[in-house]
């Protein structure tokens, strides 16, 4: 079994004439926080949404915890956590029932569910909401939970599709604190994201341009290649070419 | 199994914490068949009739008096002459115009038979051939009757003629009641339209709402997925059909002369089948609207085309072999010939057998087609 | 007025986009009332007769030869006994049979009644009872003739069936599944594109908007029309082309009326959508609630003459009876509006009811 969390050689989508994700090929570690950044439509939701086993590769192939996602799907389902870009947790199911039911499907028994609830409300802060629908608690509060619940069965490797999309500037920071949380518990951490400031709590990072990979390597390498002071001129720089 | 009740909780509880679908799904079905049940006849019951009496004489007063004694027709107009009459008829006032001719009762008595006009409002088709029937029923008796009493005429005959006796008998339908046919069918109806939409309608909005995503990341198998997906709803279905049956029994009275468990097993089977179609159509459609679109154009097909309404017998040929395959003809005739008649298995062996095959094919076809990825 | 256009536009494009669903909605109905068009009817043909005649006269032959005459009934043959009938009926070779008494001849002359008996298979009591008036009718003009033979009195009855001579279900039936496909679709169509918004969080956005409510209701409400308007025009060109229904009134009235049923149907659509939060309320409420209810409320199957009472109070607030009623008198009648006038007043209340309880309903959610 390889040592590497993902490995995408050459993987590409296309959808009619248009190729949302291009021949990518990149690896992330066991362990590492591997950010993919870009604008949207740029082809990071796509990307991970084939290595998640959601959406097949027109070509090319990856592997996830060291399965294939295309012929072994149910193995990579098992070793993964998923938080999507929209908010996917049942809005008219307290947040309780949630976790009971995500914690059901991974087969959890009921006292791992009982302790792991306990946990995870402690931590996120959330334990007077436990009867809630999930409807009515504030959106920060959503994304931790969903989070959470992408964690609950302490799968190998976590993708996280633009988590903090619309959370105020505290619950981002929250946000990037429990990923890190997260990853030296040892878990692989994918996240997307448009914000450049997160981009710079990433080990590595990739930006993509119009479905291919522009440029990939550590904060530090990416702004030294580009001879730019902040990951914003790179960014500036890559996706229009003449403004520098 | 344990992944599947939980998912199956899942559904309860969100059907149940929406107060405005739980009313939906007891109060349409209960509402619906207490009043549709006594819609859906044939019987005629007083047929607006206008009479136009231009003879104005004993025999005709007569006439117009059998028509109306008789209880099925109400004499809407009576008149002198025809004016006014065609655009009664246009207008729906009248069903039926019987117009007298002068010379009437002359007639009868010179000749001992004499004209009379006969118009119906055809616009409702059939039901137009039952008024005709009934009132050429009245006007035959009082025929008869006129042979015994009016003065023989210049012939001098003796002979009247018998009366006709006319003892009508249908077979196979040993309730004598409309309702007891009705009653299977629209609970039927009923249920599969309820049970079908929720099916169908509840994994189209968890695609648009992206939490479907989220379970299929999951490594919930296709099997436990799509049994989870219909378990819940087969319950609600089931349950709603034992209270149109209790509803059924108390109110409209119908027997239950067969074998009630196998009326139960026999809607199990069916309503995989119904909510199997529910699902299938989910695997392919990719919003809630487009859902329901067509889930209406199959249910329309489905129970307009399964004799439930109107006969099989006048369906083209194709329409028959259409109907040969639809799985509520079968549950239906299960039904009746069960409680109506009191049929055991032997009878209800062939189409529970079909039933079966279509449950299984049905839910191969979803299990085949549904897939965790986008396209 | 130019947001308003705007907004109409940005509807339209909305519908057009989702190609799928769009002809769906545009050829859902033509296909249907083409399908039903064949298959749906109530009038039986084809009707397999037995006769039992233990003693064959020249009356027993009279009656033979009307049923051959008939095009409804296919005689299956003449049997000297009862016995069979039992099988026959059973295996459904027979669905219907007259049994004559062995001395008919000598008992027409008399005056005690003749004994024929009529046994039809009432497996479905509906068309067992049409098939029976169908039997009857022959019947008794039969009889009416030997009496006259035999010297009693006879009336002879002239029978016309007006409008619809073959009591072709077609003429009755295309009508209808006119009115029933098209209060579904628009129906469903405008209470499930306004529950979505709500649902989504659009129809907020939308609120805010300079826009008045009511302007974004009919700005959703306008393509619908359009839309439904072409499922009319092509269902009707079927019913012509294909079932060849007669057009004998006037075809501006004609659309003019399915114009006006239409937005009956869009109101009832928005009512529904203002009373329901969810797409899924909405659904069952447009389908559970109003398929079954049309169908058989509206006359389209069932005559409204014969149901109890009651229900035929119940049925004046279905606006498919009244547009049912219209249409088969525009197009097999050819009545024209000084005849439906009232109908017409009955379904512009209807449509303007439902729209101010939707009015109504929609202010209240906005304070």
């Amino acid at each position: 079994m390889s040592a590497l969390a993902i490995d995408a050689r050459g993987l590409t989508r296309r959808f009619g004439d248009f190729t949302a994700v291009d021949a990518i090929t990149f690896h992330v570690a066991q362990g590492e926080v591997f950010g993919f950044l870009g604008a949207n439509g740029a082809g990071k939701t796509t990307a991970m949404r084939m290595l998640i086993g959601l959406l097949e590769p027109s070509s090319g192939s990856a592997t996830v915890a060291g399965y294939d996602v295309v012929r072994d799907a149910e193995a990579v389902r098992r070793n993964i956590g998923y938080m999507s870009q929209k908010f996917s947790l049942y809005d008219d199911l307290t947040v309780q029932e949630n976790i009971t039911l995500y914690g059901g499907i991974y087969g959890l028994t009921n006292a791992q569910i009982a302790e792991r609830t306990r946990k995870l409300l402690g931590r996120i802060g959330l334990e007077h909401a436990r009867k809630e629908l999930v409807r009515r608690i504030p959106l920060g509060w959503k994304q931790q939970l969903a989070f959470s619940v992408a964690l609950l069965h302490q799968p190998r490797i976590i993708f996280l599709d633009e988590p903090t999309g619309g959370v105020d500037p505290i619950t981002r920071r929250r946000f990037w604190e429990m990923i890190y949380e997260t990853a030296a518990t040892g878990t692989t951490v994918l996240v997307t994201t448009h914000y450049l400031d997160e981009a710079e709590y990433c080990d590595r990072l990739s930006i993509m341009v119009d479905g291919a990979i522009a440029a990939m390597g550590t904060p530090g390498e990416v702004k030294g290649a580009f001879g730019a002071a902040s990951l914003d001129e790179v960014f500036l720089r890559l996706t229009r070419p003449g403004a520098a | 199994m344990r992944t599947i009740l939980f998912l199956m909780r899942k559904e309860f509880l969100q059907v149940f914490r929406d107060k405005a679908t739980v009313f939906q799904i007891f109060f349409i079905p209960v509402a619906q068949l207490l009043i549709l049940t006594n819609a859906a006849t044939f019987d005629i019951k007083r047929t607006a009739l206008a009479v136009v009496d231009e003879d104005r004489s004993t025999v005709s007063a007569g006439l117009v008096q059998r028509l109306e004694g008789g209880g099925r027709f109400r004499i809407a107009r009576y008149q002198p002459t025809t004016a006014g009459i065609e655009s009664a008829l246009l207008d729906r006032e009248v069903t039926a115009v019987l117009r007298i001719p002068h010379g009437f009762e002359e007639g009868l008595v010179r000749e001992r038979h004499a004209p009379v006009q006969l118009q119906f409002n055809a616009e409702e088709g059939a039901a137009a051939g039952i008024v005709q029937a009934a009132a050429l029923a009245v006007l035959g008796d009082y025929a008869r009757e006129l042979g015994v009493t009016l003065p023989r005429g210049a012939a001098g005959a003796m002979a009247v003629g018998a009366p006709l006796e006319l003892r009508t008998q249908g077979w196979f339908n040993p309730s004598r009641n409309y309702k007891h046919y009705m009653v299977p069918a629209i609970l039927v109806s009923l249920t599969t339209i309820i049970g079908l939409l929720l099916t169908a309608q509840n994994i189209a909005r968890e695609k648009e709402l992206g939490t479907l995503d989220q379970l299929n990341v999951t490594p919930i198998t296709k099997g436990q997925f799509i049994t989870a997906k219909l378990l819940p709803f087969w319950i609600l279905s089931l349950v709603i059909f034992t209270m149109g049956l209790m509803i059924g029994k108390v109110v409209f009275g119908i027997p239950t002369r067969g074998s009630v468990p196998l009326v139960f097993f026999s809607a199990g089977i069916y309503l995989v089948v119904a909510l199997g179609i529910g699902l299938w159509i989910s695997t392919f459609t990719r919003t809630q609207q487009q859902t329901m679109f067509v889930a209406l154009f199959i249910m329309l097909i489905y129970l307009l085309m399964s004799g439930l309404f109107t006969p099989v017998e006048s369906m083209p040929r194709w329409a028959q072999w259409m109907a040969e395959v639809n799985p509520v003809k079968h549950f239906v005739f299960i039904m009746r010939a069960v409680l109506v008649k009191g049929a055991g298995w032997e009878t209800v062996a062939k189409p529970l057998a079909i039933l079966a095959a279509g449950g299984v094919g049905v839910l191969a076809l979803a299990v085949r087609q549904y897939s965790k990825q986008v396209q | 007025m130019r947001s308003f256009i705007g907004f109409v536009r940005k509807e339209a494009f909305h519908i057009l986009r989702d190609k799928q669903t769009f002809w769906i909605m545009l050829l859902m109905p033509l296909v249907q009332v083409l399908l039903f068009g064949f298959a749906v009817r109530t009038d039986v043909y084809d009707i397999r007769l037995a006769i039992v005649d233990p003693a064959p006269g020249p009356a027993s032959r009279a009656l033979v030869e009307q049923f051959n005459a008939s095009p409804r009934f296919r005689l299956m043959g003449v049997y000297a006994s009862t016995a069979p009938l039992e099988v026959g009926f059973r295996e459904g070779t027979f669905r219907q049979a007259i049994v004559l008494p062995s001395d008919l001849d000598r008992a027409l002359v008399g005056r005690a009644p003749v004994p024929v008996e009529l046994v039809t298979d009432a497996a479905d009591p509906n068309t067992g009872s049409i098939m029976q008036a169908y039997a009857s009718a022959i019947l008794q003009r039969w009889h009416g003739e030997q009496v006259q033979r035999a010297g009693g009195v006879r009336l002879d009855v002239a029978a016309r069936m007006r409008f619809n001579p073959t009591l072709a279900s077609v003429n009755l039936f295309v009508p209808g599944l006119i009115a029933l496909v098209l209060t579904m679709v628009s129906a469903m169509m405008t209470s499930i594109s306004i529950t979505r918004e709500k649902e989504t969080g659009t129809m907020e956005m939308l609120l805010v908007s300079p826009l008045h409510p009511w302007a974004i209701v009919v700005g959703k409400v306008v393509p619908y029309v359009v839309l439904g308007f072409a499922n009319v025009l092509l269902v009707l060109g079927a019913a012509r082309e294909v079932f060849g229904m007669p057009l004998r009134g006037s075809i501006t009235l004609l659309l003019a009326e399915s114009l006006l049923y239409i937005l009956t149907a869009l109101a009832l659509g928005i009512v529904i959508s203002t009373r329901a939060d969810t797409q899924r309320t909405a659904m069952i409420a447009a389908m559970a609630g109003l398929l079954l209810p049309t169908l058989l409320l509206s006359g389209f199957i069932f005559p409204i003459d014969s149901m109890p009472a009651p229900l035929r109070v119940i049925s004046n607030i279905v606006p498919a009876r009244w547009f049912l009623i219209i249409v088969r008198g525009i197009m097999v009648k050819g009545a024209g509006i000084t005849t439906l006038w009232q109908e017409t007043v009955i379904l512009a209340v209807q449509t303007l009811v439902l729209l101010v309880v939707g009015a109504r309903r929609l202010a209240i959610r906005l304070e």
